[in-house]
């Protein structure tokens, strides 16, 4: 008879949940987890890690389909797509086997079905054959995550409508995608396809592309995919769809009210997600429900003693790293570890692997003068660094926003090759509460593009040396 | 769901301290604000307060306990609705809610030695130098304080010691919302003059050189009693010290003759309703205040490559306690009446003796005033108070034959004499400067009546 009373029983297994649970064993505390489908969550099955597999494919071929530029020469390049998705299915299966490994090795039972809340201290299990296990924990861990939006008259059917599932898997190339939504996932899809030579065509209801960027990233990240051949519409909007036999009309209203029709092979709705609140029990207990997402504190406690949510389920930024710092948080919570302070989700980064790459940390510059700052801005162009010139890559940008008072670094703004890379290091300088004169201070390597992170910060203190 | 008192950090380098007294008793209800607790830390006794509401279910370590961990549980709360019978200990999910330090307390409350305010020179209390508690500056204490530059820079640019600071970051770091809650809070500050910052911990004995009267008693088989010295007596052995080694002090003495401001004292007083009294010593801080005011380069510090210069007067006075010495400061004396100056001063000495001063009010000072008139002490010399550029130490107004010129020459008189000796720093106070401000003092008190102009 397997155990089955717990510290800790986390509903999930994603890279919040199982993160969440190993730092549970680490601090003492019997836990284990519950996952209906596969461990790793939608990040490393359908989400995160997938797409990274499917998006270096892309810039394999791309690198191909240039390499004249760098001396070689290709002919007759192509592809087979059933291997780049082969590809990447494969690396998806093989980290989702390491979560199983670590859990195993850290001696978390995982227990495969559905869990619900059933009544105070107790979660019940439903398999796939209806078999129902009852564990019983004096904590409960809810991290069932999120899925995708889905906006009336655009519901997904697998065919002819996308979701990032959909897309992730294509068994055949379609010859035009219309991307439905221009966040961080549409914008890695329509890059990914775009670089398989499918007719893209974004479309945005607010004013600019990845809103969430700040203004001058967005304007630069739209000039680069339409030189790459994608078009994008902003301020627009899908508002009917037509389906053919093996494609689709869509209308789109755009910006002066006026509407155009276009014919795609498919379409994909990347308009954000929702949260996975239904079928987990949160019925008659004083769990709270918010537009699809759980009200938590700032360490993740719920309205219902013993009850907690972290990751997606609690609200944006929809990310796994966030996932698994609140997952972390909220077991050394339960453990009663001391000196806990709530994320601050200023400190987390976003990343958008796309060609060109986007990354940022903190407020835009817009958002921080919003919030009162007078700033002092830092600009580095990848054009007038050695790195980003030897590699080809001359494109991009490396943006800072200070305090002008404090010399706080209040974000960190990049898009350019490699840049998911790179952000890491403005995020330390967050997290250490470092000020531009440390940053100054600091020797970064030649040649790297991380020089570029060096210039900007001399640049928004009129110091800059290399422009 | 209960919420765990933790014992709190008063300063970044506080590791332990002595909870000395519980102000709550377990079953006891509290609310947010109420001082349940007095910890004893090398500065001063602290008070501190509860953060949540609730009833004390435990109180998980006795009075007068020496070396509790920083962050340890002391006691625990048991929320609303919850059985204070059922609450244990480190089990509270909730936030821990570290203990709030509030109002220090110089000390338990002390007989007062003299509140009087009726007999020539009184004073509130007699002091034979002026430590103020508050500990050496960052640089002498030579600790590291753990801070991020970004803290660092906001505490600079607000006036603030990041020393002064619990730190919630990693390892007690002081990170950016430590310092912007301090600053919402108006905790933090500075003093102008006395920079306060990290000290050893209370438990940390203070060496001494030269004989160890320990050891020598014991070789020759003497008697004594053992007084283990509190937070507050080890900071004076530390200051003190400090001052003696480290200032270059030099004495300036003069005679003053106090009949005219006794007089004017007599008249005051019958003019203002009877519970007000000023004191003599009242008239001697403001004309110490206004002769600051006269002779400004007395109002100084050293600053390692400069002199401080400060626009206000700020006079500590030492008040005695129990516990030992602390100097509340009355602030811009320059600017207050007589009246202003007595009430302020009632309070700030019945409140030290009663050990409820607030830091704010013994830390920082321009100038300080030691007055052990009351003891029927003729003249002394006080040590400075870094870092005060002087100190005036005040001993008894009694009658002395005096000569004056009369019509018929040199003949003797009675006047009401008073010895005042100025103390000085010559890093900051030359002899000429000491000598003018002595003066300037003497001739506010002779002529009492351009003190209320």
């Amino acid at each position: 008879m397997a155990e089955t009373s717990f510290d800790v029983v986390v509903i999930g297994g994603g890279p919040g949940g199982y993160v969440a649970a190993i730092r549970a064993t680490q601090l003492g505390l019997k836990a284990c987890v519950v996952e209906r489908e596969h461990l790793g969550g939608i990040c490393l099955n359908w989400g995160c890690i997938p797409t990274k597999a499917l998006l270096r494919s892309a810039e394999v071929g791309h690198l191909m389909q240039n390499a004249e530029a760098y001396g070689w020469s290709a002919k007759d390049v192509t592809f087979d797509l059933s291997k780049i998705v082969e590809r990447s299915r494969g690396v998806a299966k093989q980290l989702s086997t390491g979560v199983g490994f670590l859990l195993k090795k850290n001696k978390v039972p995982v227990f495969e079905g559905s869990g619900a809340l059933a009544g105070k201290g107790k979660v019940e299990v439903t398999d796939k054959d209806g078999k129902k296990t009852l564990l019983s924990a004096k904590n409960i861990l809810l991290a069932t995550g999120a899925r995708a939006r889905v906006l009336p008259g655009l519901e997904p059917d697998g065919k002819l409508i996308w979701t990032y599932r959909e897309a992730m898997v294509p068994e055949t190339l379609p010859k035009s995608l219309l991307v439905v939504g221009s966040g961080a996932i549409g914008i890695e899809f329509a890059s990914f396809y775009n670089d398989l030579g499918v007719d893209v065509t974004v479309v945005e209801v607010v004013d600019r592309i990845l809103s969430a960027e700040d203004e001058e990233i967005s304007a630069l990240a739209a000039k680069s995919f339409k030189k790459a051949g994608i078009k994008i519409m902003t301020s627009a909007k899908v508002t009917g769809v037509k389906k053919g036999k093996d494609s689709l009309t869509a209308t789109i209203e755009l910006a002066d009210g006026k509407t155009q029709e276009m014919t795609v092979d498919r379409l994909m709705s990347a308009v954000g997600i929702v949260g996975n609140v239904e079928g987990i029990g949160l019925e008659g207990t004083k769990v709270k429900v918010d537009r699809s997402h759980i009200d938590v504190d700032g360490f993740g406690a719920t309205g219902e003693p013993g009850v907690w949510a972290i990751g997606d389920l609690t609200g944006p930024p929809w990310l796994a790293h966030k996932a698994s710092h609140e997952g972390i948080l909220a077991v050394e919570k339960i453990a009663g570890v001391k000196g806990l302070h709530p994320l601050d989700t200023s400190g987390v980064p976003g990343c958008t692997y796309s060609r060109p790459q986007v990354a940022s940390v903190g407020l835009s510059e817009a958002a921080a003068k919003a919030a009162g700052h007078e700033v002092k801005v830092g600009r580095f162009p990848f054009m007038g660094n050695g790195k980003a010139i030897a590699l080809g890559e001359p494109e991009g940008l490396v943006k800072t926003v200070f305090d002008a008072k404090t010399g706080e670094l209040l974000g960190a703004h990049m898009i350019g090759a490699e840049v998911t890379e790179l952000i890491q290091g403005f995020g330390i300088a967050k997290t250490l509460e470092t000020t531009e004169q440390d940053l100054m201070h600091t020797v970064f390597p030649h040649p790297t593009l991380s020089e570029m992170m060096h210039e900007s910060v001399l640049d928004a203190y009129d110091k800059v040396i290399h422009i | 769901m209960s919420v765990d008192i933790l014992m709190p950090a008063l300063s970044p380098t506080m590791e332990e301290g002595t909870l000395a007294k519980w102000l709550v008793k377990e079953g006891d209800s509290v609310s947010s604000g109420d001082v349940i607790a007095e910890i004893e830390t090398d500065k001063a006794t602290m008070e501190v307060e509860a953060v949540d509401e609730g009833v004390v279910a435990k109180l998980l370590v006795a009075e007068g306990t020496e070396g509790v961990a920083v962050n340890a549980v002391i006691a625990v709360l048991a929320e609303e609705g919850e059985d204070p019978a059922t609450v244990e200990a480190g089990s509270a999910p909730k936030p821990a809610a570290p203990a709030a330090p509030a109002a220090p307390t110089a000390a338990e409350p002390a007989p007062a030695p003299a509140a009087a305010a009726a007999e020539p020179a009184p004073a509130p209390a007699p002091a034979a130098s002026a430590p103020a508690p508050a500990a050496a500056p960052v640089q002498a204490s030579g600790g590291r304080v753990f801070a991020s530059p970004l803290a660092k820079r906001i505490a600079a640019q607000n006036g603030m010691d990041v020393a002064l600071l619990a730190g919630s970051g990693p390892n007690g770091r002081v990170v950016k919302r430590d310092v912007e809650a301090a600053l919402a809070a108006g905790t933090g500050k500075a003093a102008p003059a006395a920079g306060v910052a990290a000290t050893p911990a209370a438990s940390s004995p203070i060496a001494i050189e030269g004989p160890d009267p320990r050891k020598i008693a014991g070789q020759l088989d003497m008697a004594y009693d053992e007084i283990p010295a509190n937070g507050m007596r080890k900071t004076i052995a530390r200051r003190l010290v400090e001052a003696k080694q480290t200032v270059p002090h030099f004495y300036l003495s003069v005679d003053i003759e106090l009949d005219a401001l006794l007089a004017m004292r007599k008249q005051v007083n019958a003019a203002v309703p009877e519970e007000v009294k000023i004191s003599v010593n009242d008239m001697i801080i403001l004309a110490s205040a206004k002769a600051l005011m006269d002779e400004p380069d007395t109002n100084a510090s050293w600053a390692g490559d400069a002199i401080l210069k400060y626009k206000s007067a700020d006079v500590a006075v030492a008040v005695a306690t129990d516990g030992g010495l602390i100097t509340p400061v009355i602030r811009d004396a320059q600017t207050k009446s007589l009246s202003t100056i007595s009430a302020e001063m009632i309070d700030l000495a019945t409140r030290a003796r009663d050990g409820k001063l607030k830091p704010h009010e013994y830390q920082g000072g321009t100038f300080s005033i030691s007055n052990l008139g009351m003891f029927g002490i003729k003249d002394f010399a006080a040590v400075i108070n870094p870092p005060h550029g002087a100190i005036l130490a005040v001993g008894k107004g009694e009658k002395r034959p005096v000569v004056r010129s009369g019509e018929n020459g040199d003949e003797l008189a009675i006047a009401t004499v008073m010895t005042a000796t100025l103390s000085c720093d010559h890093r900051v106070v030359d002899g000429a400067v000491g000598a003018r401000w002595l003066n300037a003092f003497q001739k506010r008190l002779e002529n009492p009546i351009s003190m209320l102009v």
